[in-house]
């Protein structure tokens, strides 16, 4: 999995943050920081979620079989 | 749940609409039927207004992503669920009713003190608060009402801290807030208070910028200095916003979720030896409560096709996400709170870039009320059966007036 975002989408909700902490985090102006492009494997139901709820469609996610 | 009554649905596309939660929390049943026969549907309000009612988790999600819809309230076309259109006002627009660019723009400058580390950051202090309160029930006569003692002035306090609001004028505002968001006020009055509630922030604003307070409103004070002239109009109509938003909202969540949780003893015990679960179960009472869904509404500005149905420019739009929060497409045996269901995807903050600005505070302060109170006070319960209680069905956000209890 590989994990894309659009820091002009994010509308700093932080529910990225909340629900993949080891993935996502927050500039101090509250915009999305990715910490980890390519996280393992445990991570990836917890990001696909993230990618779900995003209000501003802000995580795109590249998935590879 | 067996309260529920499923009529036949008329062929008549243009349904009139009632607003008026049954069950006492539960989408009106009709709204259940639009959601499976017609998700986007043509109804006409009590009011007479004729606009879109959407009903369906993914086509609410899809709306408010769209810029094609306008939040501007001031549009002609835009919903209104009062009796009248609300009156004009001076206040400038404020940051739920912007589009972009406005509105990207606005929310970024604000943004940084709603980071999850920020609010956080107030936890220690939110526990204090919710403490001091539970203090002062436990200190004072038996039966008392909940609202007043503890649901209203928690987030009231921590709001106001936030914003840096003198707290000693809480029933000013607390009342003014609570006109705002009653359907049935009328017009004049509603004028009147948001009249009032300019000048006493007008007043701050200005008192803040002689004397710098680092609280939200002095740092805005200062961020604006900074950038330039520091724009009066814009700190109060944020003011009035974060002011309004915090006080209508988590005080209902509070009551609500404290009544719900004592008639269902189970599910609270469970909670109390999982506490871990408590963020978790508080992402379902939102999701069950969905408390704000008649503030969702948009106006189109151009023609857009949703779900098959060409909603036109100019019209309006309603989201129920009341009942998008409960489609079985996304959430299974979605009338019960189940508690440990663990899905985020509701549409109780909204979606799209407007939504809520203090979602972290809210879960913050639900999930702090909820670890404590029940702990603090074991007996607690209801002080009258529920069908006494008084619940806020004519207002934009559902909760309840008056909620006595004992232990």
């Amino acid at each position: 999995m590989r994990v894309l975002i659009d820091e002009n989408k994010c509308c700093g909700a932080g529910q990225c943050v909340l629900i993949a902490p080891r993935v996502f985090d927050q500039r101090d102006d509250g915009i999305v920081i990715l910490l980890d492009q390519a996280p393992p494997k445990e991570l990836h139901a917890a990001v696909r979620e993230a990618a779900c709820v995003c209000p501003g469609a802000a995580i795109a996610l590249e998935e590879r079989e | 749940m067996s309260c529920i009554e499923v009529k036949p649905m008329s062929a008549d596309l243009i349904a009139p609409l009632t607003m008026t939660r049954t069950c006492p929390h539960a989408p009106p049943a009709e709204h259940r039927r639009l959601r499976a026969e017609a998700p986007v549907a043509r109804v006409k309000l009590p009011n007479g207004l004729t606009v879109w009612a959407v009903t369906a988790h993914e086509h609410i999600r899809t709306i408010l992503s769209d810029p094609r819809f306008s939040s501007n309230r001031r549009d002609p076309g835009f919903p209104y669920l009062t009796r009248e259109r609300p009156p004009s006002s001076d206040l400038k627009r404020m940051l739920l009713e912007l589009d972009p660019p406005e509105h990207g723009q606005a929310r970024r400058s604000v943004l940084g003190e709603f980071t999850l580390q920020r609010i956080r950051a107030l936890g220690p202090r939110i526990q204090q608060i919710v403490d001091e309160h539970i203090d002062a029930m436990l200190a004072g006569p038996r039966p008392v009402d909940l609202v007043q003692a503890f649901s209203l002035p928690v987030p009231s306090l921590v709001i106001c801290e936030l914003l840096g609001v003198p707290y000693a004028d809480h029933e000013f505002f607390q009342t003014r807030s609570a006109t705002l968001v009653n359907q049935n006020a009328a017009p004049e009055e509603v004028g009147r208070v948001v009249g009032e509630l300019m000048t006493y922030l007008g007043n701050l604003v200005a008192a803040k910028a002689q004397n710098p307070t680092d609280d939200l409103l002095g740092r805005q004070i200062a961020r604006q200095r900074e950038s330039g002239e520091v724009d009066y109009q814009d700190l109060v109509s944020m003011a009035f916003l974060l002011l309004i938003a915090g006080h209508e909202t988590t005080a209902n969540m509070i009551s609500l979720t404290t009544l719900v949780l004592l008639q269902q003893p189970d599910k609270l015990a469970a909670l109390q030896r999982a506490p871990a679960k408590t963020l978790a179960a508080v992402e379902e009472l939102l999701r069950y409560f969905t408390i704000a869904e008649q503030a969702l509404g948009r106006v189109a500005i151009a023609d857009v096709e949703i779900g098959g149905v060409l909603i036109r420019a100019g019209e309006g739009v309603l989201l129920l996400a009341n009942t998008g929060n409960r489609d079985p497409e996304v959430f299974t045996d979605a009338d019960e709170l189940d508690l440990e269901r663990g899905s985020r995807n509701h549409l109780a903050f909204g979606f799209g870039p407007h939504q809520c600005l203090g979602q972290n505070l809210a879960r913050l302060e639900l999930q702090i009320v909820i670890d404590t109170l029940f702990r603090r006070i074991p007996g607690l319960r209801p002080a009258v059966p529920e069908d006494e209680l008084s619940f806020k069905v004519d207002a934009t956000v559902y909760g309840i007036r008056e909620f006595p209890v004992t232990w």
